[in-house]
Protein backbone atom coordinates (compact mmCIF):
# COMPACT_ATOMS: atom_id res chain seq x y z
CA UNK A 1 0.00 0.00 0.00
CA UNK A 2 2.10 3.18 -1.18
CA UNK A 3 1.60 6.90 -0.09
CA UNK A 4 0.15 7.50 -3.85
CA UNK A 5 -2.19 4.65 -3.69
CA UNK A 6 -3.80 6.01 -0.37
CA UNK A 7 -3.56 9.70 -1.88
CA UNK A 8 -5.88 8.48 -4.58
CA UNK A 9 -8.24 6.81 -2.41
CA UNK A 10 -8.90 10.02 -0.52
CA UNK A 11 -8.97 11.72 -3.58
CA UNK A 12 -11.52 9.27 -4.75
CA UNK A 13 -13.77 10.06 -1.57
CA UNK A 14 -13.62 13.75 -1.84
CA UNK A 15 -14.65 14.36 -5.17
CA UNK A 16 -17.20 11.43 -4.62
CA UNK A 17 -18.53 13.37 -1.70
CA UNK A 18 -18.21 16.12 -3.15
CA UNK A 19 -20.05 15.09 -6.24
CA UNK A 20 -22.61 13.20 -5.09
CA UNK A 21 -25.03 15.86 -4.13
CA UNK A 22 -24.63 17.42 -7.44
CA UNK A 23 -25.58 14.55 -9.19
CA UNK A 24 -29.17 13.97 -6.99
CA UNK A 25 -29.72 17.66 -8.10
CA UNK A 26 -29.00 17.08 -11.39
CA UNK A 27 -31.08 14.24 -11.56
CA UNK A 28 -34.03 16.22 -9.77
CA UNK A 29 -33.45 19.15 -12.55
CA UNK A 30 -33.90 16.27 -15.31
CA UNK A 31 -37.40 15.25 -13.92
CA UNK A 32 -38.36 18.84 -13.40
CA UNK A 33 -37.78 19.96 -16.95
CA UNK A 34 -39.44 16.75 -18.76
CA UNK A 35 -42.27 17.52 -16.30
CA UNK A 36 -42.97 21.04 -17.37
CA UNK A 37 -41.11 23.28 -14.03
CA UNK A 38 -37.88 24.96 -13.78
CA UNK A 39 -36.84 22.61 -11.20
CA UNK A 40 -34.20 23.76 -8.19
CA UNK A 41 -30.82 24.42 -9.03
CA UNK A 42 -28.26 21.45 -9.50
CA UNK A 43 -26.55 22.57 -6.03
CA UNK A 44 -29.95 22.41 -4.14
CA UNK A 45 -29.06 19.17 -2.34
CA UNK A 46 -26.27 21.03 -1.03
CA UNK A 47 -27.46 23.82 0.03
CA UNK A 48 -30.31 20.93 1.63
CA UNK A 49 -27.58 19.41 3.52
CA UNK A 50 -25.66 22.67 4.75
CA UNK A 51 -28.93 23.91 6.58
CA UNK A 52 -29.75 20.39 8.02
CA UNK A 53 -26.06 20.77 9.47
CA UNK A 54 -27.18 24.44 11.35
CA UNK A 55 -30.05 22.74 12.32
CA UNK A 56 -31.09 21.39 15.77
CA UNK A 57 -30.35 17.55 16.38
CA UNK A 58 -33.58 16.02 18.04
CA UNK A 59 -33.54 12.65 19.71
CA UNK A 60 -37.13 10.91 20.52
CA UNK A 61 -36.56 9.58 24.41
CA UNK A 62 -37.40 6.02 23.26
CA UNK A 63 -34.40 5.69 21.06
CA UNK A 64 -31.19 3.61 21.97
CA UNK A 65 -27.59 3.74 21.00
CA UNK A 66 -28.24 2.07 17.76
CA UNK A 67 -30.43 5.52 16.54
CA UNK A 68 -27.38 7.12 17.42
CA UNK A 69 -24.51 5.58 15.61
CA UNK A 70 -26.83 4.48 12.53
CA UNK A 71 -25.72 7.42 10.46
CA UNK A 72 -22.09 7.42 11.44
CA UNK A 73 -21.93 3.79 10.36
CA UNK A 74 -24.24 4.44 6.71
CA UNK A 75 -21.95 7.37 5.89
CA UNK A 76 -18.91 6.35 7.29
CA UNK A 77 -19.34 3.07 5.12
CA UNK A 78 -20.36 4.65 1.65
CA UNK A 79 -17.37 7.15 1.89
CA UNK A 80 -15.18 4.22 2.42
CA UNK A 81 -16.74 2.32 -1.03
CA UNK A 82 -16.08 5.14 -2.46
CA UNK A 83 -12.49 4.50 -1.75
CA UNK A 84 -12.53 1.42 -3.00
CA UNK A 85 -14.33 1.50 -5.97
CA UNK A 86 -12.45 1.92 -8.96
CA UNK A 87 -13.70 5.30 -10.39
CA UNK A 88 -10.62 7.04 -11.05
CA UNK A 89 -7.64 4.66 -11.23
CA UNK A 90 -7.32 0.46 -11.43
CA UNK A 91 -4.07 0.95 -9.07
CA UNK A 92 -6.23 2.63 -5.90
CA UNK A 93 -4.73 1.38 -3.00
CA UNK A 94 -7.55 0.11 -0.93
CA UNK A 95 -8.07 -2.04 -4.10
CA UNK A 96 -5.88 -4.70 -2.42
CA UNK A 97 -7.78 -5.07 0.43
CA UNK A 98 -11.52 -4.58 -0.87
CA UNK A 99 -12.55 -6.87 -3.28
CA UNK A 100 -16.22 -7.35 -4.65
CA UNK A 101 -17.40 -9.04 -1.47
CA UNK A 102 -16.10 -6.22 0.63
CA UNK A 103 -18.04 -3.66 -1.16
CA UNK A 104 -21.51 -5.47 -1.08
CA UNK A 105 -20.82 -6.25 2.75
CA UNK A 106 -19.76 -2.95 3.14
CA UNK A 107 -22.65 -1.51 1.48
CA UNK A 108 -25.02 -3.88 3.24
CA UNK A 109 -23.54 -2.98 6.70
CA UNK A 110 -24.70 0.08 6.58
CA UNK A 111 -28.51 -1.01 4.69
CA UNK A 112 -28.61 -3.31 8.01
CA UNK A 113 -28.08 -0.80 10.52
CA UNK A 114 -29.99 1.98 9.21
CA UNK A 115 -33.21 -1.13 8.85
CA UNK A 116 -32.64 -1.18 12.75
CA UNK A 117 -32.31 2.30 13.46
CA UNK A 118 -35.52 2.49 11.92
CA UNK A 119 -37.01 -0.11 14.22
CA UNK A 120 -35.16 1.67 17.13
CA UNK A 121 -37.50 4.35 17.18
CA UNK A 122 -40.43 2.10 17.72
CA UNK A 123 -42.79 4.12 15.51
CA UNK A 124 -44.84 2.33 13.25
CA UNK A 125 -43.49 3.52 9.91
CA UNK A 126 -40.53 3.07 11.07
CA UNK A 127 -40.76 -0.24 11.69
CA UNK A 128 -42.32 -0.90 8.33
CA UNK A 129 -39.43 0.83 6.09
CA UNK A 130 -37.74 -1.46 8.10
CA UNK A 131 -39.21 -4.77 7.34
CA UNK A 132 -39.41 -3.85 3.35
CA UNK A 133 -35.97 -2.52 3.34
CA UNK A 134 -34.92 -5.88 4.50
CA UNK A 135 -37.25 -7.94 1.92
CA UNK A 136 -35.44 -6.08 -1.01
CA UNK A 137 -32.13 -6.43 0.73
CA UNK A 138 -32.44 -10.05 0.98
CA UNK A 139 -33.36 -10.28 -2.84
CA UNK A 140 -30.94 -7.42 -4.02
CA UNK A 141 -28.11 -8.45 -2.30
CA UNK A 142 -27.07 -11.55 -3.54
CA UNK A 143 -28.42 -10.55 -6.80
CA UNK A 144 -24.94 -8.07 -6.99
CA UNK A 145 -22.80 -10.37 -5.98
CA UNK A 146 -24.09 -13.28 -8.19
CA UNK A 147 -23.97 -10.65 -11.28
CA UNK A 148 -20.33 -9.48 -10.45
CA UNK A 149 -19.16 -12.74 -9.64
CA UNK A 150 -20.22 -14.15 -13.39
CA UNK A 151 -17.56 -11.12 -14.67
CA UNK A 152 -14.94 -12.47 -11.85
CA UNK A 153 -14.75 -15.98 -13.27
CA UNK A 154 -13.50 -14.81 -16.43
CA UNK A 155 -10.96 -12.71 -14.79
CA UNK A 156 -9.92 -15.15 -12.18
CA UNK A 157 -10.13 -12.51 -9.08
CA UNK A 158 -12.79 -11.00 -7.27
CA UNK A 159 -10.64 -7.81 -7.25
CA UNK A 160 -12.73 -4.62 -8.78
CA UNK A 161 -9.22 -3.38 -9.70
CA UNK A 162 -8.57 -6.74 -12.10
CA UNK A 163 -11.82 -7.17 -13.30
CA UNK A 164 -11.86 -3.57 -14.96
CA UNK A 165 -8.37 -4.08 -16.01
CA UNK A 166 -9.12 -7.31 -17.73
CA UNK A 167 -11.81 -5.62 -19.86
CA UNK A 168 -9.58 -3.26 -19.98
CA UNK A 169 -7.14 -5.61 -21.57
CA UNK A 170 -9.53 -7.64 -23.83
CA UNK A 171 -12.20 -4.81 -24.89
CA UNK A 172 -14.36 -7.70 -26.39
CA UNK A 173 -15.18 -9.21 -23.35
CA UNK A 174 -17.76 -5.97 -22.51
CA UNK A 175 -20.09 -7.39 -25.60
CA UNK A 176 -20.01 -11.03 -24.02
CA UNK A 177 -23.24 -12.77 -23.08
CA UNK A 178 -22.16 -12.98 -19.47
CA UNK A 179 -21.35 -9.18 -19.29
CA UNK A 180 -23.92 -8.20 -21.10
CA UNK A 181 -26.54 -10.31 -18.92
CA UNK A 182 -24.68 -9.10 -15.71
CA UNK A 183 -25.33 -5.61 -16.88
CA UNK A 184 -29.11 -5.66 -16.84
CA UNK A 185 -29.10 -7.41 -13.27
CA UNK A 186 -26.77 -4.82 -11.72
CA UNK A 187 -29.21 -2.44 -13.07
CA UNK A 188 -32.56 -3.39 -12.19
CA UNK A 189 -30.26 -3.74 -8.08
CA UNK A 190 -29.00 -0.27 -8.68
CA UNK A 191 -32.72 1.01 -9.12
CA UNK A 192 -33.72 -1.02 -6.17
CA UNK A 193 -30.88 -0.48 -4.09
CA UNK A 194 -30.47 3.00 -4.37
CA UNK A 195 -34.20 3.41 -4.09
CA UNK A 196 -35.60 4.86 -7.54
CA UNK A 197 -39.07 4.50 -9.30
CA UNK A 198 -40.40 1.87 -9.83
CA UNK A 199 -38.99 0.28 -6.28
CA UNK A 200 -38.94 3.43 -4.07
CA UNK A 201 -40.30 6.86 -4.58
CA UNK A 202 -37.44 9.55 -3.39
CA UNK A 203 -39.73 11.76 -3.73
CA UNK A 204 -42.76 10.71 -1.71
CA UNK A 205 -44.37 12.25 1.21
CA UNK A 206 -47.23 9.41 1.25
CA UNK A 207 -45.67 6.99 4.65
CA UNK A 208 -47.80 4.10 2.90
CA UNK A 209 -45.58 3.98 -0.16
CA UNK A 210 -42.31 4.71 1.26
CA UNK A 211 -39.29 2.15 2.12
CA UNK A 212 -36.24 4.55 2.30
CA UNK A 213 -38.08 7.66 3.60
CA UNK A 214 -39.92 5.63 6.59
CA UNK A 215 -36.64 4.58 8.06
CA UNK A 216 -35.52 8.07 8.26
CA UNK A 217 -38.56 9.77 9.49
CA UNK A 218 -37.35 10.37 13.05
CA UNK A 219 -33.96 11.56 12.31
CA UNK A 220 -33.34 16.00 11.88
CA UNK A 221 -30.25 18.13 11.81
CA UNK A 222 -27.21 16.90 11.31
CA UNK A 223 -27.98 13.07 11.64
CA UNK A 224 -30.42 13.47 8.57
CA UNK A 225 -27.80 15.31 7.01
CA UNK A 226 -25.37 12.26 7.14
CA UNK A 227 -28.30 10.11 6.38
CA UNK A 228 -28.91 12.30 3.17
CA UNK A 229 -25.05 12.49 2.04
CA UNK A 230 -24.83 8.76 2.11
CA UNK A 231 -27.89 7.89 0.46
CA UNK A 232 -26.49 10.21 -2.44
CA UNK A 233 -22.93 8.57 -1.79
CA UNK A 234 -24.81 5.18 -2.34
CA UNK A 235 -26.42 6.59 -5.54
CA UNK A 236 -23.17 7.38 -7.00
CA UNK A 237 -20.83 3.80 -6.00
CA UNK A 238 -23.75 1.82 -8.01
CA UNK A 239 -24.09 4.22 -10.79
CA UNK A 240 -19.75 4.04 -10.56
CA UNK A 241 -19.96 0.26 -10.37
CA UNK A 242 -22.26 -0.12 -13.23
CA UNK A 243 -20.31 2.41 -15.67
CA UNK A 244 -17.14 1.15 -14.65
CA UNK A 245 -17.31 -2.68 -14.82
CA UNK A 246 -19.15 -2.52 -18.12
CA UNK A 247 -17.60 0.28 -19.77
CA UNK A 248 -14.35 0.83 -18.30
CA UNK A 249 -12.23 2.70 -21.03
CA UNK A 250 -11.08 6.72 -19.97
CA UNK A 251 -10.10 5.15 -16.16
CA UNK A 252 -6.14 5.55 -15.57
CA UNK A 253 -3.82 2.22 -15.09
CA UNK A 254 -1.77 4.29 -13.53
CA UNK A 255 -1.35 7.15 -10.82
CA UNK A 256 -0.13 10.04 -12.37
CA UNK A 257 -2.18 13.37 -11.83
CA UNK A 258 -2.81 14.32 -15.48
CA UNK A 259 -4.33 10.33 -16.34
CA UNK A 260 -6.41 10.82 -12.72
CA UNK A 261 -7.59 14.31 -14.07
CA UNK A 262 -9.12 12.51 -17.42
CA UNK A 263 -10.39 9.68 -15.71
CA UNK A 264 -12.31 11.64 -13.00
CA UNK A 265 -13.61 13.79 -16.70
CA UNK A 266 -14.14 9.93 -18.05
CA UNK A 267 -16.06 8.77 -14.64
CA UNK A 268 -18.01 12.40 -14.89
CA UNK A 269 -19.45 12.09 -18.14
CA UNK A 270 -20.87 8.23 -17.79
CA UNK A 271 -22.08 9.36 -13.91
CA UNK A 272 -24.17 12.12 -15.90
CA UNK A 273 -25.57 10.21 -18.91
CA UNK A 274 -26.27 7.26 -16.54
CA UNK A 275 -28.40 9.00 -13.95
CA UNK A 276 -29.96 11.35 -16.53
CA UNK A 277 -30.99 8.45 -18.11
CA UNK A 278 -32.03 7.02 -14.88
CA UNK A 279 -34.21 10.60 -14.41
CA UNK A 280 -35.83 10.66 -17.86
CA UNK A 281 -36.99 6.85 -17.54
CA UNK A 282 -38.51 7.90 -14.36
CA UNK A 283 -40.96 10.15 -16.00
CA UNK A 284 -42.28 7.50 -18.02
CA UNK A 285 -42.94 5.03 -15.57
CA UNK A 286 -44.93 4.38 -12.38
CA UNK A 287 -43.85 2.20 -9.06
CA UNK A 288 -45.09 -0.77 -8.77
CA UNK A 289 -46.97 -2.28 -6.46
CA UNK A 290 -44.52 -3.66 -3.45
CA UNK A 291 -45.62 -6.96 -3.54
CA UNK A 292 -44.61 -7.14 -7.19
CA UNK A 293 -41.04 -5.48 -6.37
CA UNK A 294 -39.70 -9.37 -5.56
CA UNK A 295 -40.78 -10.48 -8.66
CA UNK A 296 -38.80 -7.72 -10.48
CA UNK A 297 -35.73 -8.67 -8.37
CA UNK A 298 -36.08 -12.05 -9.05
CA UNK A 299 -35.83 -11.62 -12.56
CA UNK A 300 -32.73 -9.27 -11.98
CA UNK A 301 -31.38 -12.83 -9.64
CA UNK A 302 -32.49 -15.05 -12.72
CA UNK A 303 -30.11 -12.49 -15.07
CA UNK A 304 -27.51 -12.91 -12.91
CA UNK A 305 -27.91 -16.49 -12.37
CA UNK A 306 -27.81 -16.81 -16.27
CA UNK A 307 -24.41 -14.63 -16.33
CA UNK A 308 -22.48 -16.63 -14.14
CA UNK A 309 -23.76 -19.73 -16.28
CA UNK A 310 -22.69 -18.25 -18.92
CA UNK A 311 -19.33 -17.24 -17.91
CA UNK A 312 -18.61 -20.90 -17.24
CA UNK A 313 -20.21 -22.79 -19.95
CA UNK A 314 -19.20 -20.04 -22.66
CA UNK A 315 -15.36 -19.10 -21.58
CA UNK B 1 -44.83 5.94 -24.45
CA UNK B 2 -43.94 7.73 -27.77
CA UNK B 3 -47.50 9.82 -26.98
CA UNK B 4 -46.13 10.90 -23.66
CA UNK B 5 -42.62 11.92 -25.28
CA UNK B 6 -44.40 13.88 -28.43
CA UNK B 7 -46.73 15.77 -25.46
CA UNK B 8 -43.44 16.57 -23.23
CA UNK B 9 -41.88 18.20 -26.24
CA UNK B 10 -45.02 19.65 -27.40
CA UNK B 11 -46.07 21.10 -24.16
CA UNK B 12 -42.65 22.60 -23.33
CA UNK B 13 -42.63 24.49 -20.03
CA UNK B 14 -45.43 25.56 -18.20
CA UNK B 15 -43.99 27.92 -14.82
CA UNK B 16 -44.97 30.94 -14.85
CA UNK B 17 -42.04 32.92 -15.38
CA UNK B 18 -42.00 35.92 -12.83
CA UNK B 19 -41.21 39.18 -13.78
CA UNK B 20 -37.54 40.36 -13.72
CA UNK B 21 -36.82 42.79 -10.43
CA UNK B 22 -40.11 41.38 -9.17
CA UNK B 23 -37.94 39.87 -5.91
CA UNK B 24 -39.48 39.69 -2.61
CA UNK B 25 -39.62 41.76 0.28
CA UNK B 26 -37.49 39.65 2.96
CA UNK B 27 -39.17 38.18 5.97
CA UNK B 28 -36.87 39.85 8.73
CA UNK B 29 -38.12 36.93 11.16
CA UNK B 30 -36.61 34.73 8.74
CA UNK B 31 -33.57 32.80 10.68
CA UNK B 32 -30.31 32.88 8.87
CA UNK B 33 -29.74 29.05 7.67
CA UNK B 34 -33.11 28.67 5.98
CA UNK B 35 -31.86 31.27 3.54
CA UNK B 36 -32.01 29.09 -0.68
CA UNK B 37 -33.19 26.01 1.48
CA UNK B 38 -36.99 25.08 3.30
CA UNK B 39 -38.45 22.30 3.71
CA UNK B 40 -41.82 22.62 4.74
CA UNK B 41 -44.75 20.13 6.76
CA UNK B 42 -47.93 20.50 5.91
CA UNK B 43 -50.34 20.51 8.67
CA UNK B 44 -54.35 20.00 8.13
CA UNK B 45 -55.91 21.51 11.51
CA UNK B 46 -59.01 20.98 10.31
CA UNK B 47 -59.58 22.65 6.90
CA UNK B 48 -62.06 22.39 4.76
CA UNK B 49 -58.98 21.15 2.01
CA UNK B 50 -59.43 24.17 0.20
CA UNK B 51 -56.17 25.56 1.08
CA UNK B 52 -54.60 22.20 0.36
CA UNK B 53 -55.79 22.25 -2.92
CA UNK B 54 -53.87 25.73 -3.62
CA UNK B 55 -51.23 25.01 -1.63
CA UNK B 56 -50.51 21.70 -3.67
CA UNK B 57 -51.14 23.62 -6.65
CA UNK B 58 -47.98 25.81 -5.53
CA UNK B 59 -46.10 22.74 -5.75
CA UNK B 60 -47.01 21.81 -9.35
CA UNK B 61 -46.05 23.18 -12.27
CA UNK B 62 -47.64 25.66 -12.91
CA UNK B 63 -46.43 27.75 -9.85
CA UNK B 64 -43.20 25.38 -9.32
CA UNK B 65 -42.02 26.95 -5.88
CA UNK B 66 -39.63 23.94 -5.40
CA UNK B 67 -37.38 26.11 -8.17
CA UNK B 68 -36.79 28.50 -4.75
CA UNK B 69 -35.39 25.77 -2.85
CA UNK B 70 -38.74 24.97 -1.26
CA UNK B 71 -40.03 20.94 -0.70
CA UNK B 72 -42.39 19.39 1.12
CA UNK B 73 -41.23 16.76 3.45
CA UNK B 74 -43.16 13.94 5.67
CA UNK B 75 -42.33 14.53 8.77
CA UNK B 76 -41.59 17.52 11.26
CA UNK B 77 -38.30 16.09 12.04
CA UNK B 78 -37.36 16.77 8.81
CA UNK B 79 -39.00 20.36 8.45
CA UNK B 80 -38.30 23.52 8.81
CA UNK B 81 -41.74 25.29 8.98
CA UNK B 82 -45.19 23.53 9.16
CA UNK B 83 -47.73 24.91 7.33
CA UNK B 84 -51.04 25.05 9.07
CA UNK B 85 -54.52 25.53 7.70
CA UNK B 86 -58.31 25.71 8.94
CA UNK B 87 -59.26 26.03 12.54
CA UNK B 88 -57.33 24.44 15.08
CA UNK B 89 -60.22 21.88 16.09
CA UNK B 90 -60.37 20.27 19.25
CA UNK B 91 -59.29 16.99 18.30
CA UNK B 92 -56.42 18.45 16.05
CA UNK B 93 -54.66 20.72 18.80
CA UNK B 94 -52.87 18.75 20.69
CA UNK B 95 -51.54 16.89 17.42
CA UNK B 96 -50.60 19.81 16.29
CA UNK B 97 -48.71 21.11 19.33
CA UNK B 98 -46.94 17.73 18.79
CA UNK B 99 -46.11 18.44 15.67
CA UNK B 100 -44.96 21.94 16.31
CA UNK B 101 -42.61 20.16 19.27
CA UNK B 102 -40.94 17.70 17.23
CA UNK B 103 -39.99 20.34 14.69
CA UNK B 104 -36.05 20.98 14.86
CA UNK B 105 -34.92 24.55 15.39
CA UNK B 106 -34.11 26.93 14.35
CA UNK B 107 -38.33 26.55 12.86
CA UNK B 108 -41.10 28.79 11.58
CA UNK B 109 -44.91 28.43 11.52
CA UNK B 110 -47.29 29.57 8.60
CA UNK B 111 -50.58 30.08 9.34
CA UNK B 112 -52.14 29.37 5.76
CA UNK B 113 -55.64 31.29 4.66
CA UNK B 114 -58.07 32.86 6.24
CA UNK B 115 -59.47 30.25 9.03
CA UNK B 116 -55.87 29.49 10.38
CA UNK B 117 -55.62 33.48 11.54
CA UNK B 118 -59.29 34.02 12.71
CA UNK B 119 -61.19 30.34 12.21
CA UNK B 120 -63.14 31.79 9.00
CA UNK B 121 -66.97 31.18 9.12
CA UNK B 122 -66.15 28.39 11.69
CA UNK B 123 -65.42 30.83 14.34
CA UNK B 124 -67.63 30.13 17.54
CA UNK B 125 -67.92 26.44 16.28
CA UNK B 126 -68.35 23.65 18.57
CA UNK B 127 -65.61 21.88 17.57
CA UNK B 128 -62.68 24.37 17.16
CA UNK B 129 -60.42 25.30 20.06
CA UNK B 130 -59.40 28.59 18.03
CA UNK B 131 -56.81 29.92 15.54
CA UNK B 132 -53.82 28.64 15.05
CA UNK B 133 -52.23 31.23 17.14
CA UNK B 134 -54.06 30.27 19.94
CA UNK B 135 -52.15 26.96 20.09
CA UNK B 136 -48.47 27.34 18.58
CA UNK B 137 -46.52 30.76 17.55
CA UNK B 138 -47.44 32.07 14.29
CA UNK B 139 -44.82 33.60 12.50
CA UNK B 140 -46.46 34.04 9.00
CA UNK B 141 -49.66 34.74 7.81
CA UNK B 142 -50.86 34.05 4.13
CA UNK B 143 -54.19 35.11 3.91
CA UNK B 144 -57.17 34.73 1.57
CA UNK B 145 -59.55 32.24 1.23
CA UNK B 146 -58.36 30.28 -0.01
CA UNK B 147 -55.02 31.95 -0.71
CA UNK B 148 -53.97 31.71 -4.73
CA UNK B 149 -51.09 29.77 -5.13
CA UNK B 150 -49.26 32.84 -6.38
CA UNK B 151 -49.75 34.41 -2.97
CA UNK B 152 -48.22 31.30 -1.37
CA UNK B 153 -45.45 30.95 -3.61
CA UNK B 154 -44.85 34.70 -2.91
CA UNK B 155 -44.81 34.23 1.11
CA UNK B 156 -42.54 31.15 0.60
CA UNK B 157 -39.77 33.65 -1.46
CA UNK B 158 -39.70 35.50 1.19
CA UNK B 159 -38.38 33.49 3.73
CA UNK B 160 -35.71 31.67 1.35
CA UNK B 161 -34.93 35.10 -0.06
CA UNK B 162 -35.08 34.47 -3.87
Amino acid sequence: MSATGIAVAMLQVVLTIAAAPLLVGMMRLVRARLEGRVGAPIRQPWRDLRKLLRKERMVSANTGWVFSIAPLVLLASAALVAGIVPFLSTRSALDQVGDLFAVVYLLLLGTVFLSLAGLDAGTAFGGMGASREMTIAAIAEPTVLVAIFALSVSTGSSNLGAIVAATLAHPSTAASPESLLAFAALAVVTIAETGRIPVDNPATHLELTMIHEAMILEYSGPDLAMVELAAHLRLVVFLGLLANLFVPWGIATTVQPLHLAAAAAAVAIKLVALAATIAAIEVFIAKVRLFRVPELLAASFVLAFLAVTASFFLA
Amino acid sequence: MLKLLRKIVRTGRVTETIPHGAGPQPFLGAPDPLRGSLQVRQVDAGSCNGCEAEFAAAFGPVYDAERFGVRLVASPRHADALVVTGPVTRNMAEPLMKAWEATPGPKLVIALGDCARDCGVFAGGYGVAGSVADVVPVDLEILGCPPAPADIVAALRRIVGS
